[in-house]
C-alpha cells in the first residue's frame, strides 16, 4: 500500500491490485490546494497557458486579481523556475503588444523588476519575492476571478498593495539589522537615507519598486570608518571576528572604488591602516608582515593569499622511478585504500593524495623506497635544473633530501651528486632518505655552503634551495606570521647573496652540458628573491635563462623604488592561492664565463698590478697575489675565454699546491662581496 | 676514509657471503665501473670509483655519508650488516623467505617471523642460514636468519619462530637517527 497523506481520511478503492496503488501527488495534494476555478476548463500545458494569457490580454485588461486559467497549481508551486521564463516572455509580450501608457503603468512597471533580480532562484521567502508572489497569486485564484493579468508578479495594483506591507515589514527589519551591523555614528539616519538613495539610484527605478530589491542591496550600504569611541571600545573587549570580517570586506570594497565610496575628509592611508589592523587581528599576522604583503599583492589577491595560508596544501608524493613506475605505484596504493590522482600534466612522477585509510608515510611501498613525500612545488626547481646523466651536481642546501633524490632519479644513478647541508641534525634524514630510495651516486657532506668552491668546485650544475624566511609556507608553519621582522628578512637576504655567489663560483662555465645554477626559495618576499638574483647578475658573469616551466607568475622587474634587470621576467613565482602549492620562487642562471668581474673602483690598482703580472710564471705572495691575479684576469677577459682559462690553470698550478694533489678546473676564490660596486659588463646578457 | 684492512675485508665478505654466497664478485666488478668498499667512522661504504674521487676532496670532519652504507663495525670489531644494504643483497640472494600479507606489518615492526606468517621458503635452506625476507608481492622487506631448516619448517607448530629478524625496512622510520 502506498503512503497516504491523511491517515484519517480513507479513500474508497475498488477491488484488485491496481486500485491499491497510490495515485500520485497530484491527486493527494488536490485536497489541499484550492480547487480549479472552472471545473469545465481543460488543464493546459505551459504553452497553452501562454497562448491563453495572450488571448485574455487581447480581450481586455483589468487590474483584476492575478493570472488564472493556468494549469495545475502544483506545477507553479513546485517549479517557480518554469514560471519565471514563462512569465518573462509573458511579461515581455504585453510590452510589445500594448505599449506603455498611464493606465497600465502600474502593472507594466513590475515587469522590469522581474528581469533585474538575480537568477538565484532560491526558494527562500525573504529573498525571492517571486515565490511569495506566486503563492499570493494562488490564493487569489481561490476567489475564482477569471480576468487575470499575464504576469503573476504583482500585475495588479491590489496585489501590489498586498505585497507591500510584507515588503515594508521586511524592509524595516533589514534596516534595523543594517543599523546594528554598521559602526555607531551620529549620521546613522543620513547614512540610511544615503544608502536608500544609492539603492534606488542604482536600480534606476521609482521609489515603489525599490522595496522589492532592497533585500539584495544590503551589501551596498556605505562603509564607514569607526570612530574613536568605537576603537577604544574594541580595544577593551575581546575582538569579535565576525564584525572584523565584515569590516574587512566593506573596507576592501571602498578601497577598490575609492573615489566613489570614500568618506569625505578621510585619507586612503586611514582606510589602509584600518584594513591592516583588522587583517592582523583576523588572520593573526604581524603588522610588519602585512605591510610587506600589501606591497607585493594587490588587495583582492591579498585576501585570497591570506585565506589560502589558513588551509594546508594537498599531500603530494613523488614516484621513485629508480624502483617503480608511477602507474604501478598508483595501483598498489589504491589497493591499500588510498585515494589519489596524477599531479598534473607538468609532472610525470607526481601524485596527489586526497585521502587515505593508511598512513602514507608508513606503507610498505614507502618503506621499500617506491615514493617520497614531497610538496608539489619542490618538484619544480629540479625540473628547471634538468640534470643530465653523468654530470657532477652540487646541491648546496639539500635537507631533507627530496630534491637530491629527484636529481638522482633523473640522472638514473649515474654521475655524482654532492649533497651538502650545514645542519648536521637534518642531514640524518637526508642519509636515511637517500638510502631508502636507493640512491647510490651521492656523497653527503656537512659544510657551510659558503665554503664552496673551496672544498670542491667545477660542477656542471648547482641547485641552491636557499634558507629563507618561509613566507611561502605559512600554511605549514603558522609561526612565521608573527616571528619574522625586518632584521630576519635582511639577514636571510644577506646569507642568500653570499650563497648564490658561492654557488655561481662552484660551477664550471666551460662544462659541455651544464653551466647552470638554479636558485630557489620558498618565500614570496622580493628582498629574498628578485633582489638576490639581481645582485648576482651584477656581481658575476651570469645571465638569466628560461626556467622551462610554462606556468607560474613572472618575477617582478621593478618593485617600489627598485629597478631590476629586465631578464628577471624569466624567473617564476608560485603562490598558494593561484597554484595550490607552497609559495615558491625559481630562477635559472647560466654562467657564461669563469672569470670573476672586478669592480670598476679597483681598476686603478688592478691596472697597475696588471703590468708586473704580465710576467706569467712568477710565484707571488698570498695577499697581493690575489689582486694581481685578478688584475691579470681582467686583462684577459678581453681576450677570448679559451686561452684565458688555460693561462689561469698554469698560474694556479704553480701558485699554490692544490689540496687534493690533483689539478682540477677550479675557479678563482671569489672576492669578498661588497668591495666591488660596479661590474665589467659582458656582452651576451 | 680509508680502504678496509685485510681482517676487516674478510669479516665483511664473510657476512655478505652468508646471504649471497659466491656472488660477491658481482658486487665488486659491475658492468658500469669498479666498486669498492671504504671505511669511514666505523661504517663500511660501498661506492664506485668516480664517487671516490669526489668524496676524497671533502674534509673528513665534514663527510657524512658516501654512496651506500653496508653496515658498521661494532666496538669489538664484529661486522653488523644494516638494512641499507638490502638493495644490493636482494637481487643476489640465494635463500629467500616470503611472508604472508598479514604478518608483513609485524615483521616491519621488528618482530621475528612465525610459522603462521610464513608464505614460501626456498628449498634446501639450512638452519641458521642467512635469508632475505620478501613480501608476497616480491618487495624485499629485510633480512634475517633461518631458525629452522625447510624440512623442519613443515613440521613445526604455527607459533614457532622460523626466521630471526636481523634488519627490516621499517627501520628507516623507526631508527632514522642511527642510520648515520
Amino acid at each position: 500500500m502506498g503512503r497516504k497523506l491523511d491517515p484519517t481520511r480513507k479513500e474508497k478503492r475498488g477491488p484488485g491490485r491496481k486500485a491499491r496503488k497510490q495515485r500520485g501527488a497530484e491527486v493527494e495534494l488536490a485536497r489541499f490546494l484550492p480547487p480549479e476555478p472552472e471545473a469545465g476548463r481543460k488543464k493546459l500545458s505551459s504553452h497553452g497557458r501562454r497562448r491563453a494569457a495572450k488571448r485574455r490580454l487581447a480581450a481586455g485588461r483589468s487590474p483584476a486579481t492575478g493570472g488564472g486559467g493556468r494549469g495545475p497549481e502544483i506545477k507553479e508551486q513546485v517549479s517557480p523556475q518554469k514560471q519565471k521564463p514563462a512569465v518573462k516572455t509573458a511579461g515581455q509580450t504585453p510590452h510589445r503588444q500594448s505599449g506603455f501608457s498611464d493606465d497600465n503603468s502600474k502593472w507594466l512597471a513590475p515587469a522590469k523588476a522581474k528581469k533585474t533580480p538575480s537568477k538565484g532562484n532560491n526558494m527562500e521567502l525573504s529573498s525571492d519575492g517571486e515565490v511569495e508572489e506566486s503563492i499570493w497569486e494562488m490564493e487569489e485564484e481561490e476567489d475564482g476571478s477569471s480576468e487575470e493579468m499575464v504576469d503573476d508578479y504583482g500585475a495588479s495594483s491590489s496585489e501590489e498593495e498586498e505585497l507591500l506591507p510584507i515588503e515594508k515589514a521586511a524592509l524595516k527589519q533589514k534596516a534595523d539589522r543594517g543599523g546594528l551591523s554598521e559602526d555607531d555614528s551620529e549620521e546613522e539616519e543620513e547614512e540610511k537615507e544615503a544608502a536608500e538613495e544609492a539603492r534606488t539610484q542604482k536600480m534606476g527605478q521609482k521609489e515603489e519598486e525599490s522595496p522589492d530589491l532592497q533585500l539584495n542591496l544590503d551589501i551596498d550600504e556605505q562603509f564607514k570608518l569607526p570612530t574613536n569611541e568605537q576603537i577604544e571600545r574594541e580595544a577593551v573587549e575581546p575582538p569579535d571576528l565576525h564584525i572584523i570580517h565584515q569590516r574587512i570586506k566593506g573596507n576592501m570594497e571602498v578601497l577598490q572604488d575609492f573615489a566613489v565610496k570614500r568618506e569625505e575628509g578621510r585619507t586612503r592611508q586611514e582606510y589602509l591602516a584600518l584594513l591592516r589592523r583588522d587583517m592582523a587581528a583576523y588572520y593573526s599576522y604581524s603588522d610588519f608582515l602585512l605591510l610587506k604583503l600589501m606591497d607585493i599583492f594587490p588587495l583582492p589577491e591579498l585576501i585570497n593569499f591570506l585565506e589560502a595560508n589558513e588551509v594546508p596544501r594537498p599531500v603530494t608524493i613523488r614516484t621513485n622511478t629508480l624502483k617503480t613506475r608511477r602507474r604501478d605505484l598508483a595501483q598498489a596504493l589504491i589497493n591499500r585504500g588510498v585515494n589519489l590522482d596524477p599531479l598534473g600534466k607538468w609532472s610525470k612522477t607526481g601524485l596527489v593524495i586526497y585521502d587515505s585509510s593508511v598512513p602514507i608515510g608508513a606503507t610498505p611501498e614507502y618503506l621499500a623506497g617506491h615514493y617520497m613525500l614531497q610538496g608539489a612545488s619542490s618538484l619544480l626547481p629540479v625540473m628547471a635544473l634538468a640534470p643530465q646523466e653523468n654530470e657532477r651536481i652540487l646541491d648546496m642546501c639539500c635537507a631533507p633530501g627530496g630534491k637530491t633524490s629527484y636529481i638522482a632519479q633523473l640522472m638514473k644513478n649515474t654521475g655524482v651528486i654532492l649533497a651538502n647541508d650545514s645542519n648536521a641534525e637534518r642531514l640524518r634524514s637526508v642519509v636515511g632518505n637517500l638510502h631508502r630510495l636507493g640512491v647510490t651516486n651521492a656523497v653527503v657532506s656537512n659544510c657551510d655552503g659558503r665554503q664552496f668552491p673551496k672544498v670542491l668546485g667545477g660542477f656542471d650544475r648547482v641547485l641552491l634551495d636557499a634558507p629563507c624566511s618561509g613566507t611561502g609556507v605559512i600554511s605549514k608553519d603558522p609561526a612565521v606570521k608573527t616571528n619574522k621582522d625586518e632584521k630576519d628578512i635582511l639577514r636571510c637576504a644577506h646569507l642568500q647573496k653570499e650563497l648564490i655567489l658561492n654557488a655561481i663560483d662552484s660551477v664550471n662555465a666551460a662544462s659541455e652540458t651544464g653551466g647552470y645554477i638554479v636558485y630557489c626559495t620558498c618565500s614570496v618576499m622580493v628582498e629574498e628573491n628578485e633582489w638576490v638574483v639581481d645582485y648576482a647578475l651584477k656581481k658575476r658573469n651570469v645571465r638569466l635563462v628560461d626556467t622551462g616551466l610554462d606556468f607560474g607568475k613572472e618575477g617582478f622587474t621593478r618593485f617600489k623604488d627598485r629597478r631590476f634587470h629586465p631578464s628577471l621576467k624569466s624567473t617564476r613565482r608560485f603562490y598558494p592561492h593561484t597554484h595550490n602549492m607552497d609559495g615558491f620562487f625559481i630562477a635559472k642562471l647560466k654562467k657564461f664565463s669563469n672569470a670573476i668581474p672586478q669592480a670598476q673602483k679597483d681598476e686603478e690598482p688592478a691596472v697597475v698590478a696588471a703590468t708586473p703580472s704580465t710576467v706569467p710564471n712568477t710565484v707571488m705572495e698570498p695577499q697581493p697575489k690575489k689582486k694581481k691575479l685578478e688584475g691579470s684576469k681582467v686583462d684577459k677577459e678581453q681576450k677570448p675565454p679559451q686561452p684565458a682559462l688555460k693561462k689561469r690553470h698554469t698560474l694556479q698550478a704553480q701558485r699554490r699546491p692544490l689540496k687534493t694533489g690533483r689539478p682540477s678546473a677550479k675557479t678563482m676564490r671569489p672576492q669578498v662581496p661588497g668591495r666591488k660596486k660596479h661590474r665589467v659588463k659582458q656582452k651576451g646578457q | 676514509m680509508r680502504p678496509l684492512t685485510e681482517a676487516e675485508t674478510r669479516s665483511v665478505f664473510e657476512k655478505l657471503g652468508k646471504y649471497i654466497g659466491e656472488n660477491i664478485q658481482l658486487l665488486v666488478d659491475r658492468p658500469d665501473g669498479t666498486y669498492c668498499f671504504r671505511l669511514h667512522r666505523d661504517r663500511v661504504y660501498y661506492i664506485s670509483e668516480k664517487l671516490l674521487k669526489v668524496a676524497a676532496s671533502v674534509p673528513r670532519d665534514n663527510l657524512v655519508s658516501l654512496g651506500t652504507c653496508f653496515g658498521k663495525f661494532t666496538k669489538t670489531q664484529k661486522f653488523r650488516l644494516s638494512v641499507t644494504a638490502l638493495d644490493f643483497l636482494a637481487p643476489y640472494a640465494k635463500f629467500k623467505v616470503w611472508v604472508k600479507p598479514g604478518s608483513e606489518q609485524s615483521f616491519l615492526y621488528g618482530n621475528h617471523v612465525l610459522k603462521s606468517g610464513l608464505g614460501r621458503i626456498t628449498e634446501n635452506t639450512a638452519q641458521y642460514q642467512g635469508v632475505v625476507v620478501y613480501s608476497m608481492a616480491d618487495i624485499p622487506l629485510g633480512f634475517g636468519v633461518a631458525a629452522k631448516s625447510t624440512q623442519e619448517c613443515r613440521k613445526v607448530d604455527p607459533m614457532a619462530i622460523v626466521v630471526f629478524h636481523q634488519a627490516d625496512v621499517g627501520e628507516y622510520v623507526r631508527n632514522e637517527d642511527t642510520l648515520t
